[in-house]
């Protein structure tokens, strides 16, 4: 049984008065302990996606399955509980958090908020979550700007997983990243789903990062799906036109062909 | 500390400071230096300043010592303005977050009724409320309050409108937070500034408010207050001018200590945001 079973999730938009899709009856479904890659142009409706499935914005027609139940039904109390089980990890690590948080009460307050810990084991837990994404426990007490990018970015995963969800969505999460940081954050990622069998919603549009991480791929045009199956089936031989652009302008892969 | 010197570099600034100093350490020396009631009768009436050093500002129509009256008086002033601008910074903040976070009929409506507060001359408001309620320390701060809140709701409602877009506010949903925390606990703080920026000028305005309202009658009549004292001094004002004129002048200086303060404060905030 799927995890997330999205199915023609609409999106509409005004964009000069006239209303135009900016996600068009996208359907898709991401199974436990999976990797989905949405690749596709900017503009082509990836974070609106990420925004629809997170229930950040509510959709104009489509559903939603999220862990077997209609994620779209639920609404106050019960939907903040659920959203234990969903996360996120966004681009920007800084704009992503409180400019006054410290690491500590950005890691506090999802053990509090689902009752996952008591106020006493809390900082004990914060100490785990750190060391678990391969940071200092010391780092608890320091301002959230007072970190590197780096750093912010495994604390932001560090807050995702805390809650102890069945998926992440990452949208661009390593993008911001220099390229030795990257390799290293997305090794974290793969440790994680190996051992905890974290699903992942992974938007990017580096179809060679994608290659290494997603299982499927889902390439969007335009608020649609151009074309979608196995990633590096996909990226090694895409049918679609906007699916062969992308590989075309992905320069370590055509470095790669033989 | 950087900021504090940034702060004292400018002449304006330090005069403000120091004005603003004196007049805390007139409100907080009163009862020390003037113990007793500044309503008693000190000597005999209308005595002109500078002459017996018991009485150095003289005394007014019923023999009060003029000096006494207005060192209470730098304490009511103080505490009416500073309490009725919290008040006012408090509810124009909650408000405002309200309103800009809420969004939709909340907002629609929090909105209406901050115009509706706003199109009332706020004088008015405040002459209006005391003489419906009667005139006492608390009415008076809470009728001061009551005309003073909107300018700070607007400014906090424009700053969180664009605070609530920014991902963190976004990743406190995520994480199931509950709207009210994101609102005052994530989104409030972070709008505070601009909305404190006003304080100054509501602080004085708060003052300059408690001032017509005691000069009409309507303070509190337990206490000294520089408005009550030029009333009490116009009846007499050909004879003995300076009944009106020193509490005037303290008033004056208030604001102007006040003012000046506050923009020495913005300026140097300004300098060190450019800067950085
Ligand atoms: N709130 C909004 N109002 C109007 N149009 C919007 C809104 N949000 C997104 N859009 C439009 O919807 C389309 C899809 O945007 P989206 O952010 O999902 O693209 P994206 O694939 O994430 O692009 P990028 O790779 O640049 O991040 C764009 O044309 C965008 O302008
Ligand atoms: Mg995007």
């Amino acid at each position: 049984m799927s995890l997330l079973a999205v199915s023609n999730l609409t999106k509409r938009y005004h964009r000069g008065g006239k209303p135009f899709a900016a996600v068009d009856e996208v359907s898709f479904e991401v199974g436990p302990g999976e990797t989905l890659a949405l690749a596709g142009p900017s503009g082509s409706g990836k974070s609106t996606i990420a925004r629809l499935v997170l229930r950040l914005i509510e959709p104009d027609a489509g559903r939603i399955g999220f862990e077997g139940a209609d994620f779209l039904a639920l609404s106050g109390a019960a939907l903040r509980a659920r959203r234990a089980r969903l996360q996120m990890v966004f681009q920007d690590p800084l704009a992503a958090f409180n400019p006054r948080a410290t690491v500590a009460r950005v890691l506090d307050d999802p053990l509090r908020i689902h009752n996952i810990a008591s106020r006493a084991e809390r900082p004990r837990r914060i100490a785990a979550l750190l060391e678990r994404v391969g940071l200092d426990a010391g780092l608890a007490a320091r301002a959230i700007h007072e970190i590197s990018g780096g750093q912010r970015q495994r604390v932001a995963i560090a807050r995702a997983i805390a809650t102890r969800p069945s998926l992440i969505v990452l949208d661009e999460a390593v993008s911001a990243l220099d390229v030795s940081v990257r390799g290293q954050i997305l090794e974290l990622l793969l440790d994680l789903q190996r051992r905890e069998r974290i699903a992942y919603l992974f938007i990017s549009h580096d179809l060679g990062v994608i290659r290494a991480v997603a299982h499927r791929v889902v390439i969007l045009d335009a608020g649609r799906i151009a074309e979608s199956g196995d990633a590096r089936a996909v990226i090694a031989n895409p049918q679609s036109p906007v699916g062969k652009a992308l590989v075309e302008a992905a320069p370590r892969l055509t470095r790669n062909r033989p | 500390m950087n900021r504090l010197r940034r702060f004292f570099r400018t002449p304006e600034a330090i005069a403000g400071a120091l004005i603003l100093a004196l007049l805390a350490a007139m409100a907080l020396a009163a009862p020390l230096l003037f113990p007793g009631d500044p309503q008693a009768i000190a000597g005999p009436a209308l005595q002109p300043p500078f002459q017996d050093w018991s009485v150095p500002l003289g005394t007014d129509r019923l023999g009060r010592n003029v000096l006494a009256e207005l060192f209470h008086g730098a304490r009511t002033s103080l505490a009416v303005g500073l309490a009725a601008a919290a008040a006012a910074l408090l509810i124009g903040a909650v408000v405002g977050t309200l309103a800009g976070f809420a969004g939709g009929l909340i907002d629609e409506a929090l909105m209406r009724v901050t115009d509706a507060f706003q199109t009332v001359p706020s004088f008015l408001l405040a002459l209006a409320f005391v003489s419906i309620v009667g005139p006492s320390l608390g009415v008076v701060v809470a009728a001061i309050a009551l005309s003073a809140w909107t300018g700070p709701a607007r400014v906090a409602r424009a700053e969180v409108l664009s605070i609530r877009e920014r991902d963190y506010v976004a990743g406190a949903r995520v994480i199931g937070m509950h709207p009210l925390e994101i609102a005052f606990r994530e989104v409030l703080p972070n709008a505070l500034p601009p909305v404190l920026a006003l304080s100054s000028v509501i602080v004085a305005a708060a003052i300059l408010t408690e001032a017509a309202l005691s000069f009409l009658g309507l303070g509190d009549p337990n206490r000294v207050t520089w408005g009550g004292m030029i009333a009490e001094g116009r009846t007499v004002l050909r004879t003995a001018p300076f009944l009106s004129v020193v509490p005037g002048v303290a008033l004056v200086l208030t604001v102007l200590g006040i003012y000046l303060t506050g923009e020495g404060v913005v300026e140097s905030t300004a300098v060190s945001r450019s800067l950085s």
